[in-house]
This record gives C-alpha cells, sequence and structure tokens, in this order.
C-alpha cells in the first residue's frame, strides 16, 4: 500500500542522450495515490513497457526518481520494492497445487500458517477457485492459470503496488469481460494500487479510474475515460481512443470561427492566444458531428455509408480530406451531395497536436 | 479419409523401404543364422540350436559366466556416469551465461570435446595419465598416490570414467541449457517477486521446465555409455585383467580373438535386446510424461 | 463462374463438422461466413477450395462437378488468419511468387504486382521484406499475393482476427473497395458481427456446422429468420426473455406489459421468445422506450466511443444477464441499481420452435 511519485523520471536505453529523440521515455512527472486503479495506455513501442520495468525495478531510469511513500526506491531490486506483478503469459509453478501456488508468496515470508490458510482462502473465493483449490496447477486451461497469476499477486495485502502487464493477452474473448469485471470487483474490496499496463483500449478504459494515454514516450493525457473521450488533450488520443476515431483537420481561426478550406466553422470559444507558425487543426468526434441534406451545414461529398446496425456511420470527402460523421434515424441519402453539422461545443483546436484552451466567447469582446 | 488424396505418394516411400531392408535386416539376419551354429573353421557349420543361447544365460557355464560379468560391468558402468554427468550437467548449464557475447563463447567451449572422435579422446588420454611421460600420471605418482591404470583396476576404471566424463558432460550441459533458455524471463522475475529462494528457484521452475530435455539427456547417456568400447580398448584393451571388459569389448575378443562365431553371435543379439529393452521403458517413461502434459492442455 | 454447394455434409469420425450447407454463390460477389469458433467457417472453407472433399453432397462449379477435384486443380487463393509469407523475398517477389508459379511473362507479372500493390497501398514497401512491416502491411501482401492470382474464388479465414484493433478498423473500410475491383467469388470468414454489417454483400450465419440463413448482409441482420440466426448475429449477445402472448397483449416474464399492436397483433396466443440487441436497451428514458426494467449493475466495460453495461434483471424468479450498449462513455459502479428502458417496437419475438414471429421493422411499418 503507497502512493507511487515519479519525480521527473526519463530514461534512454542509449549512453549520453543528445535530444529528445534519443529518449524511450521523455521526462514524466506523476503521482499515483494509493489505492487508486489506473491504466497505462498507448500502442507498442509508446514507452509503457519501460515505465513498467521502472516501477517493477528490472530499468533504473537515466534520470529522476521514483518514490514509495516517500521512500526512493529508484535503485532497488525488484524483490525489495514489495510490489507484486501479473504478466502477459500466466506463470504458475507446475508441481504445485493452486492452494500451495496462491500461498506461495506468503510461504516464503514465513507468514504464520493460519493467516496463509485464511488469505488464500479469502483470494480464492474472490477468483472463483475455491473448486480447483487441491488440484495440481498444470492440469487446469489458461485463464484459470492466468487467475491463478492473478491470485499471487494479489495474496500478500501489504504490497505497494499490483502490476498488470497485459494480463488479459491470453484470454478467450468471451472470457473476458467476467475477468475485467472480477478485477474490478477486486480493486472494490481490496485496498490496493493497481497499475495496468494494456494496448487495449477496452481493457485500458473499463478498469481504470484515470487513464495515461502515452506516444512515442510521452504521456500525452492523464484523465477519467470521460475526459478521454470529450476532451482529448492530444490529437494522437483522439484518434486512438474510440472507433472510428475523432477526425482532425487543418484549419485557420479568426476570431470564433475556423476555416477549413474557404469554409467556415463556428467555435464555442475564442483562441486570441494561439501560438504563430504551429501547425493547427481541429478536432471533432463522428458522434458529435451529423450528416444532414446538402446546404443545412458543411457542403460534403458522400463516399460511402457503413451501416454497424446500431448506428450509421457516413464517410465522407470534406474538401478532399476523409471525414466522418455519424447519420441519424431518418435521413436517407440521396447522391453525394450532402453537408455536415458539427455540435460547436465539441469541436476541439490543437496546435502542433496539443489542445488549446478556449476562452468563452463573450471574454474577447471586452 | 475424405481428403482428396493422391495414391502416387507411397512410391516415394518405396526407397526407404529398400535401403532400411539391405542395411538392417539383411545382415542382422546373417548374425541370427551364426547364432544357431557352430564351426570348427574352414566354413564347416554346424547346427547348434539355441544352444549357445542357453549357456549365454546360463551364470554357472564359461560363457554365461562371462557375459554375465561383462555385463554388470556394464551396468556399474552406467551408473556411474549417469550419477556423474546428469547432475554435473547441470550445474555447468546453471553456471552458463544467458545473455550476452559470452554465451557464444561458451557454447563454442561446451562444444569442442563433443567433436573429437572416440579413438582420439582414448589416446589423448592414454599418454595423458601414463606415470612415466604423461602429464596427469605423473603428478598424481609424485603426489604420492599410487595410481597405475595398467596395472591396477581402480585406476584403470576411474581414467575411463573420467575420460568419458571430460568427453561428453558437455552434451548434457548443453541440453540443460536449451532447456532452461526455454523458460521465459517472466518466471523467474514472478519468483523474484514472490520472493523465492534460489534453491526454490530451482525445485519450482527450473527442474519441472527441465524434465523432458533431462529424459532426453538420460537415455542418451546411458546408451552410449552403455555400448562403451573405444575408449577401454585403445587405453587398456579391456585389462587389467579382465577388469574393464565390457560386453563390447568381451564380443570382440570372442568373434575376433577366439573366432568363436556362434557365441558371438547369440552374445550380440542378447546384447542388442538389452539394449532395445532398456530403450523400450525409457521410451514409454517420455511418452507418459508427454501423455501427462496433452492432459494439461485438453 | 458461380459456386454451388448441394447438401454438403462432412463428417471426420463420429464428428459432424457441416451439415446439409447449400449455397449458390455467384460471380463478383462478397459472401460473409458468420459463426463463432467451431462453428464451421473453416471446415466450409476448405471443401470450398478442394482441401477437403465432402463425406455426402456435391460441389459445383458452373454446372460442372468438381466434388471430388484436388486444389491444385482449381483456381483458388486462400488468405489466413496468420501472415503467411516468404520470409526471405521482397513484397514484390511475395506478390509476384504464384505468377512466377505460373510462368507468366516478366512485363506481365510487373504489371500485376504493381496493379496489386497499388490496390492495397503497398508501393512504399516493395523492396522489403515481410519482417520489416508492420502486420498490417504483412497481411496486406498476403491479400494482395491472393488477388493477383486472378483466382476464381478467394477465400479469407478471419484475416483481420491478428491485428491490432485500429489496423483492424483501417483495413476492413478498406476491403469492400479492394473486392469490388475484383471480379471474382470472395468468402470471408469472421466471427464479429461488426465485420460482417461493414463488407456487406452476403451473410451465411453458421451455428454447429449448419448455414441457418444466407442472404443480402442487412436482410439478414434486420430480419432473422430464427433464434439462432439473430443470436450469432447479434454482438454483444442477444438479450433474450420469456413472454406470453394472451387477451390481445404481450406479457414479459419480468413482469412488464405490452400492447399486442402491429405485427404482434398478428401472431396467435402461447408462449414467446423475446430478442432485442443491446443497443435497444437504454439506460436513459426516451420517447417511446416504455417498458422499464429495474436491473442491478454487473460491470461496466467502456470501448471509447461506447460503454457495453451488463445487468441483471429478475424475471419470473430468476436474475437475468443482459447487455446494454450506449453511447459515449458511462461509468457505473457493480452493484449500483437503475432502471433500464426497452422500446416495445424493437422487440423480435420467436415462437416456441425458435422462428421469427415477429419483427421490429414490421412493427413500426404498421
Amino acid at each position: 500500500m503507497a502512493r507511487i511519485v515519479l519525480d521527473e523520471l526519463a530514461h534512454s536505453y542509449k549512453p549520453g542522450p543528445k535530444g529528445p529523440q534519443d529518449y524511450a521515455l521523455k521526462r514524466i512527472d506523476h503521482v499515483w495515490r494509493q489505492g487508486g486503479a489506473y491504466a497505462l495506455l498507448g500502442p507498442s513501442g509508446c514507452g509503457k513497457t519501460t515505465l513498467l520495468n521502472i516501477i517493477s525495478g528490472l530499468v533504473v531510469p537515466t534520470e529522476g526518481r521514483i518514490l514509495f511513500d516517500d521512500r526512493d526506491v529508484t535503485r532497488l531490486p525488484t524483490e525489495a520494492r514489495n510490489i507484486a506483478q501479473v504478466f502477459q503469459f500466466p506463470v504458475v509453478y507446475d508441481t504445485m497445487t493452486v492452494r500451495e501456488n496462491l500461498a506461495f508468496p506468503l510461504k516464503n515470508r514465513r507468514v504464520e500458517a493460519s493467516v496463509v490458510r485464511r488469505r488464500v482462502e479469502e483470494i480464492a473465493r474472490l477468483l472463483g477457485l475455491s473448486r480447483v483449490l487441491d488440484r495440481r496447477a498444470n492440469n487446469l486451461t489458461a485463464d484459470m492459470k492466468q487467475k491463478i497469476s492473478l491470485g499471487r499477486g494479489l495474496v500478500r495485502p501489504d504490497v505497494a503496488a499490483i502490476l498488470f502487464d497485459e494480463p488479459l493477452t491470453v484470454i478467450d474473448p468471451h472470457l473476458k469481460w467476467q475477468l475485467r469485471s472480477t478485477l474490478k470487483e477486486i480493486h472494490r474490496e481490496l485496498d490496493l494500487t493497481m497499475i495496468y499496463v494494456t494496448h487495449d483500449q477496452t481493457e485500458a478504459l473499463t478498469f481504470a479510474d484515470e487513464v495515461v494515454v502515452m506516444y512515442d514516450g510521452a504521456v500525452v493525457q492523464t484523465g477519467t475515460p470521460d475526459a478521454l473521450f470529450e476532451r482529448p488533450e492530444h490529437t494522437f488520443v483522439g484518434h486512438f481512443i474510440g472507433s472510428p476515431g475523432m477526425n482532425v483537420l487543418p484549419c485557420t481561426v479568426e476570431g470564433t470561427t475556423a476555416r477549413v478550406d474557404g469554409q467556415t466553422i463556428p467555435l464555442a470559444g475564442a483562441y486570441p492566444d494561439l501560438p504563430q507558425g504551429r501547425r493547427i487543426e481541429l478536432g471533432v468526434r463522428p458522434e458529435f458531428t451529423t450528416l444532414a441534406a446538402k446546404g443545412a451545414g458543411l457542403p460534403v461529398r458522400v463516399k460511402r455509408i457503413d451501416d454497424l446496425g446500431r448506428v450509421r456511420i457516413a464517410r465522407v470527402d470534406l474538401g478532399g480530406r476523409p471525414f466522418a460523421a455519424t447519420v441519424p434515424e431518418g435521413v436517407a441519402v440521396d447522391g453525394d451531395e450532402a453537408s455536415v453539422i458539427l455540435d460547436p461545443t465539441r469541436v476541439h483546436i490543437y496546435a502542433d497536436g496539443h489542445l488549446v484552451a478556449a476562452l468563452p466567447a463573450g471574454a474577447t469582446a471586452a | 479419409m475424405n481428403k482428396t488424396v493422391n495414391q502416387k505418394a507411397w512410391f516415394l516411400v518405396l526407397p526407404v523401404f529398400v535401403v532400411v531392408a539391405f542395411s538392417a535386416i539383411v545382415p542382422l539376419m546373417t548374425v541370427v543364422n551364426y547364432s544357431v551354429q557352430d564351426t570348427f573353421g574352414n566354413n564347416q557349420f554346424f547346427w547348434n540350436g539355441v544352444g549357445w543361447f542357453q549357456e549365454l544365460l546360463d551364470p554357472s557355464t564359461e560363457l554365461g559366466g562371462r557375459f554375465f560379468d561383462a555385463l554388470w560391468r556394464n551396468l556399474a558402468f552406467s551408473a556411474v556416469i549417469l550419477a556423474i554427468e546428469i547432475p554435473l550437467g547441470i550445474v555447468v548449464a546453471l553456471s552458463m551465461p544467458r545473455h550476452g557475447w559470452t554465451v557464444a563463447f561458451s557454447l563454442v567451449v561446451m562444444a569442442l570435446p563433443l567433436l573429437i572422435p572416440w579413438n582420439v579422446v582414448g589416446t589423448i588420454w592414454q599418454v595423458f595419465a601414463r606415470g612415466d611421460i604423461g602429464l596427469l600420471g605423473w603428478v598424481v605418482n609424485h603426489l604420492g598416490v599410487a595410481y597405475n591404470y595398467v596395472l591396477d583396476p581402480a585406476s584403470a576404471w576411474i581414467t575411463i570414467v573420467v575420460m568419458d566424463v571430460w568427453h561428453w558432460t558437455s552434451l548434457v550441459a548443453l541440453l540443460c541449457y536449451a532447456g532452461l533458455k526455454s523458460i521465459p524471463d517472466a518466471y523467474y522475475q514472478a519468483a523474484r517477486i514472490d520472493g523465492a529462494s534460489r534453491l526454490a528457484v530451482f525445485t519450482t521452475i527450473q527442474l519441472p521446465k527441465m524434465r523432458r530435455v533431462l529424459l532426453i539427456a538420460v537415455l542418451l547417456r546411458f546408451m552410449d555409455s552403455f555400448m562403451i568400447y573405444t575408449e577401454p580398448f585403445v587405453l587398456t584393451g579391456g585389462g587389467p585383467g579382465n577388469a574393464t571388459t565390457y560386453v563390447s569389448i568381451d564380443l570382440v575378443k570372442l568373434a575376433l580373438g577366439q573366432f568363436d562365431l556362434g557365441k558371438a553371435a547369440a552374445m550380440s543379439i542378447v546384447y542388442n535386446l538389452v539394449i532395445l529393452a532398456v530403450c523400450w521403458v525409457f521410451y514409454t517413461v517420455m511418452v507418459n510424461a508427454d501423455a501427462e502434459k496433452k492432459e494439461v492442455e485438453a | 463462374m458461380s459456386l454451388v454447394l448441394d447438401n454438403v455434409r462432412r463428417q471426420v469420425g463420429a464428428e459432424v463438422h457441416l451439415r446439409d450447407v447449400s449455397l449458390t454463390l455467384e460471380k463478383g460477389t462478397l459472401n460473409v461466413l458468420l459463426g463463432a469458433t467451431l462453428a464451421g467457417k473453416t471446415s466450409l472453407m476448405r471443401v470450398m477450395a478442394g482441401l477437403d472433399a465432402p463425406s455426402e453432397g456435391r460441389v459445383a462449379v458452373d454446372g460442372r462437378d468438381v466434388t471430388g477435384l484436388p486444389v491444385i486443380k482449381r483456381n483458388v487463393a486462400m488468405v489466413y488468419q496468420q501472415f503467411i509469407n516468404y520470409p526471405s523475398l521482397t513484397v514484390y517477389e511475395n506478390i509476384a511468387s504464384p505468377l512466377r508459379v505460373a510462368r507468366l511473362a516478366k512485363s506481365e507479372i510487373d504489371k500485376r504486382v504493381k496493379e496489386a500493390a497499388k490496390l492495397l497501398k503497398l508501393e512504399p514497401y516493395l523492396e522489403r521484406t515481410p519482417l520489416a512491416l508492420s502486420g498490417g502491411q504483412q497481411q496486406r501482401t498476403a491479400i494482395a499475393r491472393a488477388l493477383v492470382k486472378r483466382a476464381d474464388l478467394v477465400l479469407l479465414d478471419e484475416p483481420l482476427a491478428n491485428l491490432d484493433y485500429k489496423l483492424r478498423e483501417e483495413l476492413r473500410e478498406e476491403l469492400p473497395r479492394i473486392f469490388a475491383a475484383s471480379g471474382a467469388i470472395f468468402v470471408y470468414a469472421t466471427t464479429e458481427p461488426a465485420e460482417a454489417l461493414l463488407l456487406g454483400g452476403n451473410t451465411a450465419t453458421l451455428f454447429e456446422g449448419r448455414v441457418t440463413q444466407f442472404g443480402p448482409t442487412p436482410q439478414v441482420y434486420r430480419r432473422p429468420h430464427d433464434l439462432t440466426t439473430a443470436q450469432v448475429f447479434s454482438d454483444p449477445p442477444l438479450n433474450t426473455l420469456g413472454a406470453t402472448k394472451a387477451d390481445g397483449r404481450v406479457t414479459l416474464d419480468t413482469g412488464a406489459i405490452v400492447p399486442a399492436a402491429g405485427a404482434f397483433a398478428a401472431v396467435p396466443d402461447g408462449r414467446y421468445t423475446v430478442g432485442f440487441r443491446a443497443h435497444h436497451l437504454m439506460l436513459d428514458a426516451v420517447e417511446g422506450a416504455s417498458i422499464a426494467l429495474s436491473a442491478t449493475v454487473s460491470v461496466a466495460e467502456i470501448t471509447g466511443s461506447e460503454s457495453y453495461v451488463h445487468l441483471d434483471v429478475a424475471a419470473d424468479g430468476a436474475a437475468h444477464r443482459f447487455v446494454s450498449l450506449v453511447p459515449g462513455v458511462r461509468r457505473l459502479d457493480p452493484e449500483m441499481r437503475i432502471t433500464a428502458h426497452l422500446d416495445p417496437h424493437r422487440l423480435f419475438l420467436f415462437d416456441a420452435g425458435g422462428n421469427l414471429a415477429a419483427a421490429p421493422d414490421l412493427a413500426r411499418a404498421a
């Protein structure tokens, strides 16, 4: 049980890094509070595994410190950090029973037998392993084995944090949501800090209270699942979270309107301090964009309508760029000329990929 | 079954059958033929039925006696070899590096003894262990230990055992090393996190994961040591006395030394059957281990 | 060409892999085989390709019986779930390989490879080897190799299953265009209803070796002939509930009463199974959604732009597990009590034999 502080942490696998391009993990400052459920989300190569290895003690960062409850553990080996970790593939001790597997971390620490027994049974109940406690661990299915690995991570009540490294990779799709709900339940019952590393948005957003999105070695946004969806702080987050991802269009901004390819788009706020000489883009999610008849909004050419059953998505061409919009029920598309209507309160402006905060529309007049 | 099959494929296997027939079955039948006959030279043969086999399997006869003596020597030798090479091979494998340039280096060094032919190994040690001009023999004798493989049976045995260990432990070590390499790093990390001791890591992770390669190593080393011939032949020719006369050496003495082709043929058949029987036992054990593994995955 | 399967049955030992499959696939069509793992998709493809012969029944190409003809004598191409390419050859040579086998002229090979590479956006990578490419590009190479042969029949067995979801999204959008450019019969196996809907064309739903329905994809989705087809073509799973029709009204097992108007009026009195898709079970009261169900949240899975909420609803003395699919990010804690809403016009009604008695579209039209 601990609060984890990442203090100006950075890591480079090259000796003597010269510029930001040499860093596998760019400078990160972060605090994870005790008892929270966090996810590190990003595509492969984004640096999330490096960060995980720094927390678990496999990698010593080239810069900065990592603190567990104000204790500097930057240079401590894994076994001295009091953490637990669940790996991508199940790790079970083949020759032991399920019970012995779960008890192993406690036995090694010479915990009293009666305490071990009670704790093992409690964890087995939480994970639904009670029936198989006395079976040999290697005679079980992959998802059962992964539950055993989870159990060995959860069994120590005093761990500083539990790290999950893509733990559902080997689990059958239809069993995944059950394990996800089990994990969530466990997090509510046990007061443990949990850090979950994955490239799967559903896993991250379902599990965590707060998601850390990483891209190209840097943290691009830290926030709740709602915030990631409604207010992506980076165009990458908009693209990566949600399916289809956010529409991003290059634009110029004047007052409370944006201009895209000669068309004006009303904005909910103003951007008087927009930095000069940077790439300015407009981002809006397909969910907040609707297709309408010709003349009702920005003119577009309809290329295709994808019928997803629950919703229809129009793939259109807006000033030569691909754009996706929701097709509301009852809207029929005749021919390829139509228009799209953007919800101004959901349109965000980005400079070099990063979100720019808007001033309320009235503020600029004053 | 219901595959759209092409029966012509069977013709492709035909040459293999022909080769096997000529290389294995025909020579074997010649040996069987000799084993039921007696000869006094001059290519004159007499029918002897199962006479040689009866004599061979009865320890009270001259032939049976020398056969069982040699067989026990063989078994004792194999037991000693396994008892030394398997644990030693595991220890060597455990201490080999797992990452970096030293991996390639140690693999090459380990493989070197395996590349030397048997008779060369025998010759090297025959010279190396001599009391007059051999470095090892000279040093040991000057340390005050009575050591002479030509006169002392214990010295001869020790020399052959050391020779075999030197020659073949690498094989066991390399097999174990391959087994160890196949264990994902996650297991070691998990064990560290679980607070397991070095011994616990060995007994709960490394040994179970090495079980299959160890079975293969035991099988290979048993068969090879059970068929030992070249090393004792080069070193002492089976002496001193009959101290290092293993079945294979005795066979050659019978067949080429005394030209008792019938006895030798009978002995070689029984020797063959013993090896087959032991291989069958090993095979069954390994298949059972496999079956257990299958059950796990089911 | 056309491919006709006539009462095809395939049995291996005591296991029946395919039972009485009759399908007619026309030239230039895209046909989706939709079904869970082991439903018989791969078995059916192997029979179509000629890799396996049917135990009973007939396979005909353009009216010619090819039932026992081995694959080598047919003009088929196949793409697998794994990215199968020659690792030592360049992308160009990989795509060219079937043409080299066919001993085509060099200029013709070059022309066809360049065409296929353009269609699959592989032009920048032609000189690289497959292992230097991303998973998506590797699979594009495999698809290009299948297309370049100009086979009469192209079989794709879950080609996107091994890709990250963003790459899957991208390739999925392009596939219809790629297929349209060729004149072959395409057969595409998938486990995902959403993929079938996106690809369009025709869909055959498979369940336990049987084709339960075959027809234009949207029609199979909106008017499944029976409960099994509706279940196969629903992800998240179709919600089902028992109901009784008597005295001009339908009483659900939860106690809710629906007036038997429209299509419901026409069905005879008796016991029925009500089915509704996850996105028709709403968490907010909207106009028309007049059936209220009190439910307990089990877990809320968030995919980014929508949320799957697993609910327990009490009906007829037992707890039923329902799934609700709602847009946006909805974070609900397990054990929370909520009210879910259902539009009576969105219900499917299946009779005791599992056959469709009333479908939503009919109910609305009335």
